[in-house]
């Protein structure tokens, strides 16, 4: 690909190089957890809980015991933890009710898909048929599924020694919403369901422990392996410099694999108590059951704004379904979208209500966007509710909200700064590809014909780059880390070097990008700087990979540990070019002396020069050229952009098929642009898919109807477009990359563009809003109770058919 | 445990293993042959990360018996490249970042030659998007994938290089 974007001395920062990882995966040496064997190794399948809610009553495992290749059945009791997983947020001033969350539950099960017994044996399919003669007898009770039920007095409870089934009930707010509100010349109110979701990576999760008799080695397909080290060191008692966690190849995340899970604790567990290698590989109707959910939200919004269009405050409440349990960052995620309750625009007030419920549900946590899709999908909702209302231009009435760019960096009525940002700049770039005068022309032909299109936008921004610690952790919104990112950066004495990473990717590019930026820095190329991410043993400290946060925080680590070794290398190279260190300049990879062009050194000379001292180097230079660099950013970062989608709607079936998709973004600086469209691409049809296609779905027993993708319905390239994408770059002044973060940029884009466009469709029908997901079944039934007035009856049934 | 002998030919090379019948192809391929390209995603079929070739025709093998594939001829991403040339789909996804986490990429690029480029040489976009329509990917939104089947058509790349070179 060719290289589009330049940037000062960058070399090779802002070009689109091929993956240096790609090789190893387009030819199947990828190395996954589910690809590693060990001699003697294990298999582990576990048992688990056909019911929502119920009591044990009894537990035989005789017959699986006795099964030819079984080597242990365990239940709770054989295997005692230090506690269960734990919930690592504590929001000060707020009390949370956290339900203990035992890798093997003991007397009572709370949703489907919990684990009761584990099958250890040498053979895989083994194991399975064992695990069928494990027989456990349940006293089924009530199973609670409706959030908001569960908050009403006299439901049944998940938790009866809590009392209520409220989790917890978290507020926020800035400037006056009753002022704002009372001096709106409209005030809109609305209910916005944002329903539960899967994170779907296509590899399953896996877990694989190994013992020596004084560490533990776990494996997993994990995004986070220092952190799971952390927590599971806790769990498990041992200390966490005598556990070691390797997250190798890692076929996606979404967010979905940003946890610990009690898996990865019995794997732990097992293998330390037989002194063998054990291995677990999830199946999906497991991961569907028991790998965590996202979103799933009931939003009562109010928003106020002036005739002309303006904005004036939202308040919205918010009811979040959080299930039986809470993973490590469950009660947490919603909150997390309160920094961008304003989108891009100029509120005068934003007040927030989150209140947790508890159902039989497993956990909701971080699916991609984590809180953010769900803030911005109600905000950007109103958006086009409130052009309708005022019979104006819905792109007109964001840009009349739109926080001008000259007043960045800007702070939110809820004490959050936006550090830049040109919302302007991208929508008219995304207006400017869409012709929108084009569009209704052929709207209204096709309309004439018989054919709905519609258009939808949506204007978003997003807080990504987590970090700052002193905003997330203990001291700040309550979460108990710091979430800085550390680097080593270590040239070898052949020139080559090694980054060491604390971030660690499942499909971002790390290998590439941080290549690049390290590349430059110490005028090397991409080719032979290698990453190294991951692994607990290896490289500093870490805080891996979610909330976009990889580039802004792990990235700009490489860029100060990689600038210290630059600045090493040219005092090495002073020193024996007997020239002033300040007169070293690093240009086209080489270090020279300004002004004298034919005095240099290329890297690899230096480097030689710091493992193996001649005698003219300095004896206070010490040997080695190596730094490690821990970075804690001041702020978050803020990316945004503008996403114009086109969907055309059979009216007659109520599929809906998007035709168009637009998408101009601003991450800052740009690293390396095939990597920020691959993202784009990938996370707006992350989001298309909620829209239209995805839901999980438990019957009013608490049964999950959607347990495997026949049931699931992920998008495949037969239902969508190519994508038409540009980019702004406005930097960021909060690192010196000036890059933000793009992961969940398009997720957080996708959701209300797409339901904006569908019922601009259907707006000569007189559908006015249909809730997520937009199935052909809700499209219709809407339609049905527009045009004959047949009323609908609530909520359409849950549709587990899916989309298409 | 009874077990029953297969003969398959796998990436060229001949192989007789004694297996448990109920052995699913991708195990057999997975954990007896050694091949960890071919990846397990869902168990039920959907997702296509299994694809591998059985005698040219694209079959996934979470959902074949390693006994269905008796005296047939297995091609799995290892042997799609010979000698580290890499088949045109190979450096296609390469150049068009046709992959983010690459779980689903072998299994792509397996259907892509087969059901694919194999029977439809210049395949329209439409036709691309519908001949994967049984592999899901969830990094890429499919948008790079296609980008790539399209430069591989164009770069001519329509058989596995096993077969190119008349081994398979």
């Amino acid at each position: 690909m060719e290289a589009t974007t330049t940037t000062g001395p960058n070399r090779h920062v802002g070009r689109a190089i091929r993956r240096k990882e790609d090789p190893r995966f387009i030819t199947g040496t990828g190395r996954y957890v589910d690809d590693l064997t060990l001699t003697g190794m294990l298999h582990m399948a576990i048992v688990r809980s056909p019911e929502a809610h119920a009591r044990i009553t009894s537990i035989d495992t005789s017959e699986a015991a006795a099964h030819p290749g079984v080597v242990a059945v365990y239940v709770a009791e054989d295997l005692p933890f230090e506690g269960g997983i734990p919930m690592v947020w504590a929001p000060p001033g707020v009390e949370v009710n956290a339900p203990d969350h035992m890798p093997l539950k003991s007397g009572e099960v709370k949703c489907v898909g919990d684990p009761v017994a584990v099958v250890i044996g040498s053979d895989k399919y083994g194991v399975v048929d064992a695990a069928e003669r494990v027989i456990v007898e349940y006293e089924p009770k009530p199973a609670v599924v409706d959030p908001e039920g569960a908050l009403e007095d006299g439901s049944p409870l998940v938790w009866e020694g809590f009392g209520t089934n409220k989790t917890h009930e978290w507020a926020v707010s800035g400037g006056d919403i009753d002022a704002a509100l009372a001096a709106s010349d409209v005030v809109l109110e609305h209910r916005i369901v944002n329903h539960r979701t899967a994170g779907a990576a296509i590899e399953t999760r896996g877990a694989f422990a190994e013992w020596n008799g004084h560490t533990i080695t776990l494996t997993s397909s994990t995004q986070i392996p220092h952190i799971t080290r952390f927590i599971l060191s806790g769990v498990l008692g041992i200390a966490e410099d005598r556990l070691r966690v390797i997250a190798p190849d890692v076929g996606g995340g979404f967010g979905s694999k940003l946890n610990t899970y009690g898996e990865e604790a019995l794997v732990c567990a097992v293998a330390r108590k037989l002194g063998r290698p054990v291995k677990w590989i999830e199946t999906r109707t497991e991961n569907m059951a028991y790998t965590h959910h996202g979103r799933d939200q009931i939003a009562y919004v109010t928003m106020g704004a002036r005739s002309d269009g303006r904005v004036t405050g939202v308040r919205a409440r918010l009811i979040c379904d959080l299930g039986a349990y809470f993973q490590i960052l469950t009660a947490f995620i919603p909150e997390l979208g309160f920094p961008v309750a304003g989108g891009c625009y100029a509120f005068d007030a934003i007040d927030l209500n989150f209140t947790g419920a508890f159902t039989n549900k497993f956990a909701t946590d971080a699916i991609r966007g984590a809180g953010r899709p769900e803030m911005t999908h109600w905000v950007e909702v109103m958006m086009d509710r409130l052009a309708r209302e005022l019979d104006l231009d819905p792109a007109e009435v964001r840009r009349r909200s739109f926080i001008p760019k000259e007043k960045f960096p800007y702070e939110t009525p809820l004490g959050i700064v936006y550090d830049s940002g040109d919302y302007e700049g991208t929508l008219d770039k995304m207006l400017a590809m869409l012709d929108v005068e084009g569009f209704r022309r052929e709207q209204a032909e096709l309309r004439a014909e018989g054919t709905y299109r519609g258009l939808g936008y949506s204007t978003y921004t997003e807080v990504c780059g987590l970090a700052p610690s002193r905003a997330v952790g203990p001291q700040g919104v309550g979460l108990q880390a710091a979430f800085y990112e550390s680097a080593t950066v270590r040239v070898h004495p052949t020139g080559s070097a090694t980054v060491y990473s604390g971030a660690s990717p499942h499909g971002q590019g790390h290998d590439t990008t941080f290549a690049q930026i390290a590349a430059d820095r110490l005028g090397l190329d991409p080719e032979v700087v290698d990453v190294i991410h991951g692994d607990t043993n290896t490289g500093p400290f870490g805080k891996n990979t979610y909330g976009s946060r990889s580039l802004a925080v792990g990235g700009e680590a490489i860029a100060i540990a990689a600038e210290r070794v630059q600045e090493k290398a040219k005092r090495i190279c002073a020193a024996l070019l007997e020239a002033a260190p300040d007169d070293i300049e690093l240009a086209d990879g080489t270090f020279r002396v300004l002004g004298q062009p034919d005095k240099s050194m290329a890297m690899a000379e230096i480097a030689g020069a710091a493992y193996i001292p001649p005698q003219e180097l300095p004896t206070e230079i010490e040997p080695g050229l190596e730094e490690t660099a821990f970075y804690d950013p001041e702020n978050f970062v803020f990316p945004f952009g503008a996403h114009a989608c086109v969907v055309e709607v059979d009216a007659d079936t109520g599929k809906v098929r998007v035709v168009r998709w637009i998408a101009v973004d601003d991450c800052g600086r740009a690293v390396n642009p095939a990597l920020i469209d691959g993202q784009v691409h990938g996370g707006v049809v992350h989001g298309i898919g909620q829209a239209l296609y995805e839901q999980v779905v438990y019957d009013a027993d608490g049964q999950l109807v959607t347990g495997s993708f026949v049931d699931y319905a992920l998008p495949t390239a037969a239902e969508l477009p190519s994508f038409e994408t540009d980019r702004q770059e406005t930097p960021s002044p909060v690192n010196s990359l000036g890059v933000k973060g793009v992961g969940e940029a398009g997720t957080i884009a996708a959701s209300p563009a797409v339901l904006n466009a569908v019922v601009d469709a259907l707006r000569p029908l007189g559908v006015d809003y249909i809730d997520m997901p937009l199935t052909p079944m809700r499209v219709w039934q809407a339609i049905e109770a527009s045009t004959r007035g047949v009323a609908p009856a609530g909520d359409p049934p849950p549709d587990s058919e899916g989309g298409r | 445990m009874s077990t029953v002998n297969v003969r398959v030919s796998v990436n060229g090379e001949a192989r007789e293993d004694a297996i448990e019948p109920r052995l699913l192809l991708i195990h057999y391929l997975r954990d007896v042959v050694g091949l960890t390209g071919s990846h397990v995603g869902c168990d039920t079929s959907n997702c296509g990360a299994c694809t591998v070739l059985l005698d040219g025709e694209s079959a996934k093998s979470c959902t074949v018996l390693a006994v269905q594939a008796d005296g047939a001829e297995v091609t799995t991403i290892e042997g799609m490249s010979t000698d580290g040339d890499l088949h045109p789909l190979q450096e296609a996804f390469w150049s068009e970042h046709g992959l983010q986490c690459g779980y689903c990429t072998p299994g792509m690029i397996l259907m892509a030659a087969a059901d694919l480029l194999a029977r439809n040489p210049d395949p329209t976009e439409d036709e691309i998007r519908h001949g994967l329509e049984g592999n899901l990917c969830r990094c890429t939104g499919y948008h790079n994938i296609v980008k790539a089947v399209q430069k591989a058509a164009a770069d001519g790349g329509a058989r596995p290089a096993a077969e190119r070179e008349g081994v398979a």
